[in-house]
């Protein structure tokens, strides 16, 4: 079965989404990425979704529930690279993705990241200090 | 109104919800619509394809393409399942029978220029979008 590639670098993962996914492949990378998450302690997950031509209401639904599995598994999750007819269409749509951070790109999605883990570890430790 | 091309496309795997999404974007770019206006389409066609398989029990989608006086892209989804019992409810946002957001009727009428419905328990349903170059 096809698979959607999730790469690790330090303690984020990263996924570029470049086919037209189908249901169960959506639903198949949500649970890869939880188990992901879970096995390896990532702090931050990074979405490139910039291939992706359309998002309709399964998709969002999976990218908001991997947010909030992630979150729950204390790791950040970025969406990065939406294009703008995409955008305008997902709000049309009626979904404007609560609870999911975006970034415009990856580099700018990295910086997020590693921002938001670090404020977290300052919210952990600091207190000590 | 002139209809230049027709043709069928079955809805009956999720596979078929992908060409669903495939061939209305071809069509739409090969009428020259604008890039957020294919994105619109076939993102009300892959909604309403997924209700097709989902809540139809699958069915089949008729593509057509109109020219003159307008241009445009109307595309038809076709079902004999179980029909939706109250329409106006249905195409309200937030009502899901299924394990979505409910957003695929209502979302679906809001990307499109034309939306029609017809359903009942003996028929199935019928749901007719046009979108307009």
């Amino acid at each position: 079965m096809e698979k959607i590639p999730i790469l690790r670098m330090g303690e984020f993962l990263l996924v570029t989404i470049q086919v037209d996914m189908h249901d169960r492949l959506a639903i198949a990378l949500q649970d890869d990425l939880t188990n992901r998450i879970s096995q390896t302690g990532a702090r931050g997950v990074l979405i490139d979704i910039s291939s992706l031509e359309i998002v309709d209401s399964f998709i969002g639904r999976m990218i908001g529930n991997i947010a909030a599995m992630s979150r729950v598994l204390d790791a950040e999750t970025v969406v990065v690279g939406m294009q703008p007819a995409v955008a305008i269409t997902l709000v049309e749509l009626g979904m404007s993705l609560p609870g999911v951070k975006t970034a415009l790109n990856v580099d700018a999605g990295m910086e997020l990241l590693r921002q938001s883990v670090n404020d977290n570890k300052e919210a952990e430790y600091g207190s000590r200090i | 109104m002139a209809v230049v091309s027709s043709e069928t496309i079955p809805v009956v795997s999720e596979p078929d919800i992908v060409m669903v999404r495939r061939r209305v974007r071809e069509e739409s770019l090969r009428l020259g619509f604008s890039l957020v206006d294919q994105t619109k389409v076939v993102t009300a066609a892959s909604e309403l394809a997924r209700n097709t398989l989902i809540h139809g029990g699958g069915g089949y989608m008729d593509l057509i393409t109109l020219n003159g006086p307008r241009v445009g892209l109307r595309l038809t989804f076709n079902d004999k399942g179980p029909g939706i019992p109250d329409v106006q409810l249905a195409l309200r946002d937030g009502f899901t029978t299924g394990t979505g957001l409910g957003l695929g009727l209502g979302g679906a009428k809001r990307l499109v220029n034309e939306f029609e419905i017809s359903s009942s328990a003996d028929q199935g349903t019928r749901v007719s979008i046009t979108r307009w170059k």
